[in-house]
């Protein structure tokens, strides 16, 4: 569906991509992860015709946007960071405005209400989109980049401002979607890429730190296990007691405090399971736990791991 | 390039730019007409139109300042660039918008001259050649703030910055009487828009002055059409 060959993209002295290259099949939800500033807006910039590269190719079902970018263009609908919406418009008219725009012909009016359906925004298309909520605002950028039936679907960080239920909403919708199409988003949340992509690209300073099927990643990046823990008791007691469990690598004291106890950062070494042994050897000295919650790592502990990994090789 | 036209013409009345621009224009041009016509009791329509010509100077820009500039704020430019259309039809699409509200408060504008056929006997000819004129004319100016409008996001700085370029183009005209070198008058003269019109005024079709209108459209639009081409590899 989608190729793109050593993409290189440089503003002034500074690097936004440094040699970008991935295939996409027809039908995945490939996830475009990187924090903020890694070049994934670049990337999906570049993809839809937006800006040029410096150097590199995309084609897109075999064609080249460059030497081909009215049909390259209308294979693909794109949401950017910002719903490009014109505020004086209501919803009717700006979804009628970008199917004309992209000289859509299916059918008007089904088309419209099919998409309306399927994003859940029918009961706001009189309204004006200047009184729109954000996640309103950003479900008509999804319907807008839906018109036409573009196989390709570029969704730039969809979920950014909305509220925990308009997520949920929207990760829905791209899961849907990826029914019928072949589906890219940005992200810089990795919880939000393991929800709903098969497949990983993993970016980092303009440079593809890892990809690979979401599973693979996500085994790799669970084999280190890390956990809060909040025990009651003397710090000076506790702390030796956990750097001494077999199994803990590191435990360092948060700083964080409930009363009398006080919360702890452990790190278990790698394949590990140490809740058991954890709860017994706090339990034999008297030591209540408060609480046992499994931290998540950070994007940025994911790349340093991934970096690590690949200087290591 | 319809999609585009159709919003462009739409914008203009669904926000108050376009009634400000028509009752503007229409006032000033009203004002304008009674005072160096009717009341002077005389039918020559030369004051008329050298003021209106200003007049436009002025008020041109407020419509051509918001096309580039306000897309570029809103970021709905990205829509437009990553359709299946190319740049150029955007721009013109773009400019025949503004020209179409142009060309219709023109059109309102030149009611007045019914008002002369009523009280003496004009010269068609003159009328029509007039109204051609400040349509040309008018359509060059529109092009200049276009490319303007290109360059900036901040919508007063193109107004501004195309009232600025007209008066430039205007000064030249004046300079140009005062340069003994021949071909630096020349090359001057190509930018002095409100150089060509007289014959259109005296009442003939200076089909010339006409190519020259048009070219100078041409060129504004080309060069406003590669400031996005550039944009894209900067």
């Amino acid at each position: 569906m989608l190729k793109v060959e050593n993409l290189v993209k440089t503003y002034g002295r500074a690097t936004a991509l440094g040699g970008v290259s991935f295939t996409v099949n027809d039908g995945e939800i490939v996830g475009f992860l990187g924090p903020n500033g890694a070049g994934k807006s670049t990337a999906m910039n570049i993809i839809t015709g937006y800006i040029s590269s410096n150097t590199g190719k995309v084609f897109v079902d075999g064609e080249e946007i460059l030497e081909n970018p009215t049909a390259v263009k209308k294979k693909i609908g794109y949401l950017p960071e910002q719903p490009p919406l014109y505020p004086e418009l209501t919803v009717d008219e700006y979804l009628n405005f970008v199917y004309e725009l992209r000289a859509c012909t299916l059918p008007r009016q089904a088309h419209l209400n099919e998409i309306c359906t399927a994003v859940r925004i029918t009961d706001i298309r009189t309204r004006l989109i200047r009184n729109l909520s954000k996640g309103y605002k950003q479900r008509v950028g999804i319907a807008a980049a839906l018109i036409g039936d573009p196989p390709l679907i570029i969704l730039d960080e969809p979920t950014v401002g909305l509220d925990p239920k308009e997520i949920i909403g929207v990760r829905n919708l791209i899961r849907a979607l990826g029914k019928k199409h072949t589906v890219i988003l940005s992200t810089h949340i990795l919880s939000e890429a393991q929800a709903v992509c098969d497949r990983m690209i993993i970016i980092n300073r303009g440079k593809i730190a890892a990809d690979g099927k979401t599973d693979e990643i996500n085994r790799f990046i669970k084999d280190n296990r890390r956990y809060k823990v909040t025990i009651s008791g003397s710090q000076n007691e506790v702390l030796p007691l956990l750097r001494g469990l077999s199994g803990i690598v590191r435990a360092e004291a948060t700083g964080e405090r409930d009363g009398d106890a006080a919360a702890y950062m452990i790190e278990a070494a790698s394949g590990i399971e140490i809740r058991k042994a954890l709860f017994y050897a706090l339990a034999e000295q008297n030591l209540p736990i408060f609480g046992l919650e499994p931290v998540g790592q950070s994007l940025e502990d994911v790349f340093l791991k991934l970096t690590g990994r690949q200087e290591g090789r | 390039m319809f999609a585009v036209y159709k919003r462009e013409v739409r914008s203009y009345f669904v926000s108050a730019v376009g009634y400000v621009f028509l009752a503007v224009l229409l006032l000033l041009s009203a004002a304008v007409f009674s005072v160096t016509t009717l009341l002077r009791q005389s039918c020559d329509i030369t004051d008329y139109f050298t003021i209106m010509l200003f007049v436009l100077m002025v008020a041109l820009p407020v419509l051509t300042m918001k096309l580039f500039a306000e897309e570029r704020k809103l970021k709905t430019e990205q829509l437009l660039l990553t359709a299946p259309i190319s740049i150029g039809s955007m721009v013109f699409a773009k400019f025949l918008a503004a020209f179409t509200v142009f060309f219709f408060a023109n059109l309102l504008c030149s009611l007045s001259y019914i008002t002369l056929f009523v009280y003496a006997k004009p010269q068609f000819g003159v009328i029509l050649g007039n109204i051609i004129a400040l349509t040309l004319v008018g359509a060059a100016f529109i092009s200049v703030g276009m490319f303007v409008s290109a360059l900036t996001e901040n919508q007063l700085a193109a107004a501004i910055g195309t009232f600025a370029i007209l008066l430039a183009f205007l000064a030249l005209g004046f300079l140009n009487a005062f340069i003994p070198f021949y071909p630096a008058r020349f090359v001057l003269n190509w930018f002095s828009l409100l150089s060509r019109y007289t014959n259109f005024t005296n009442g003939f079709f200076d089909f010339a002055a006409l190519i020259y209108y048009i070219s100078v459209c041409f060129v504004f639009l080309f060069i406003t059409c590669r400031v996005y081409e550039r944009r894209r590899y900067s």
